[in-house]
């Protein structure tokens, strides 16, 4: 029962994957102030950007959890946060990059934006790295639990105080700065159902990897 | 395990001086720290020079130059502090000497003391290699002082977290970097505007960054140090 329950959910997520792609392509229509057929990439760049950034607080709050409990549960979920927002942090640099292309005329402009989702990838890649340098399971659980625990203090630093200081030429936000969802109908159901439906693939990626992490651990005991 | 009650200053002040002493015998981290410095510094002012860049490119060329200079010397010595402990044995006694919060406040005045003292060699050497003008001098001063402490802060910590892992020395800067980033631009940028205004209050959106991130990190640090100084 259950476990035809879990098929119809990812049959619903596989379907819901298509008809967004066939609605970000053929659906809505262009956005206006963008060259050509560029802000299609919206459906995806931004869920994969908020992916990650949502995967880096999973992976601070499952750390803190550790530190609390000493479950090593906590760890692996906290490690499959962290891989799974590496991946989408690659995936979003890649296509705004491509984004900034069409748009800038050049792949790389050290835009606040672009320059936040780099430290992002750092942070992803030292956590990782740091992990690769420790044998032991419970002391890489620990040490690798304090250091995302610093670093989620210390990247909001570049996020929100230093890119501030200067004009970013991305697009406005989802909501903008003056409070409002600034788009036409189409692109918002379409950008909308992209948004849950990159949310559902990724918590189901998370769950694949941590049960992975307990069967590898189960047998290794 | 009943380990007398000392106020805290006193005991990391016992880390201080016993750590001065014992980087005095050896110098293991000084000589790392200068002659990295003075390497770095023949090598830049060998390559720019005090003529080689037009003046209006000075400011931007010049106040990252530094910084690199400043921060890759201190990815050279400041791991020492922690990682001596655990390669010549003596982690367990100092665990059971001191309380953690002094532990760490003693490790992160000498790391403040040592890049200091470094910075007091490299950058006036660096202003007349380059003949880097900086037009606001307190401005200045206050962005070296407060990244500085930035710098030692967190590198403090991830010298604690490095001095467990295999590799070390490649780990110290790959952990570092993202964490000093912020502060990093934030000081290169403030040096820019020391180099090209006058008036303090133009970098003073710098200083507020630098000052808050001081703070922010370390209080992480001495939150999380307990969990990662028994570990």
């Amino acid at each position: 029962m259950v476990k035809s329950f879990g098929f119809l959910l990812k049959a619903l997520l596989g379907l819901g994957m298509a008809a967004i792609c066939w609605g970000a392509f053929l659906y809505a229509r262009p956005a206006q102030n963008f060259v050509g057929e560029s802000s299609r990439i919206v459906f995806f760049h931004v869920p994969q950007a908020w992916v990650s950034t949502l995967a880096f607080f999973v992976a601070a709050w499952y750390s803190w959890r550790y530190l609390r409990t000493r479950r090593i549960e906590d760890d692996e979920a906290a490690s499959a946060a962290a891989r799974l927002g590496f991946l989408f942090c690659v995936l979003a640099t890649v296509t705004g990059s491509i984004f900034a292309r069409v748009m800038w005329n050049s792949y790389w402009n050290w835009d606040p934006r672009e320059t936040s989702i780099v430290l992002l990838l750092l942070v992803y890649g030292a956590y990782l790295g740091l992990r690769g340098a420790l044998e032991d399971p419970e002391r890489r659980a620990t040490l690798s639990a304090a250091y995302a625990l610093v670093a989620v203090v210390t990247v909001p630093f570049l996020m929100f105080a230093v890119p501030r200081m200067y004009q970013s030429l991305h697009p406005d936000t989802v909501i903008n700065a003056r409070g409002k969802i600034e788009m036409s109908a189409d692109i918002r159901i379409i950008f909308f159902s992209s948004m849950v439906a990159f949310m559902a693939l990724s918590y189901w990626m998370w769950n694949l990897d941590r049960r992975v992490s307990r069967i590898v651990r189960e047998r290794a005991a | 395990m009943n380990t007398p009650e000392v106020p805290l200053f006193r005991a990391a002040m016992a880390v201080v001086r016993r750590d001065l002493l014992a980087e005095w015998r050896t110098r293991i981290a000084v000589n790392a720290l200068f002659l990295f410095a003075f390497a770095v510094l023949v090598l830049v002012g060998y390559a720019v020079g005090p003529t080689r860049l037009a003046p209006e490119d000075r400011p931007t060329v010049n106040a990252v130059l530094l910084w690199i200079v400043i921060f890759f010397s201190a990815m050279t010595g400041l791991s020492r502090v922690f990682v001596k402990e655990e390669e010549a044995g003596t982690a367990s006694a100092l665990r059971l000497a001191a309380p953690p919060p002094a532990i760490l406040l003693g490790k992160y005045l000498v790391n403040i003391l040592l890049l200091f003292a470094v910075m007091a060699f490299i950058v006036p050497l660096f202003l007349v290699l380059t003949s880097f003008e900086i037009k606001c001098p307190s401005l200045f001063i206050v962005l070296l002082v407060f990244g500085g402490l930035g710098l030692a802060g967190a590198s403090t910590f991830t010298a604690a977290l490095v001095s467990k892992a295999a590799a070390k020395g490649a780990l110290f800067a790959v952990l570092s970097i993202p964490l000093l980033l912020p502060p990093l631009i934030a000081a290169v940028s403030g040096t820019q505007v020391a180099a090209r205004e006058t008036s303090f209050a133009a970098g003073l959106d710098f200083v507020r960054v630098l000052v808050a991130y001081d703070g922010v990190v370390t209080t992480a640090a001495f939150a999380l140090f307990d969990a990662v100084w028994r570990e």
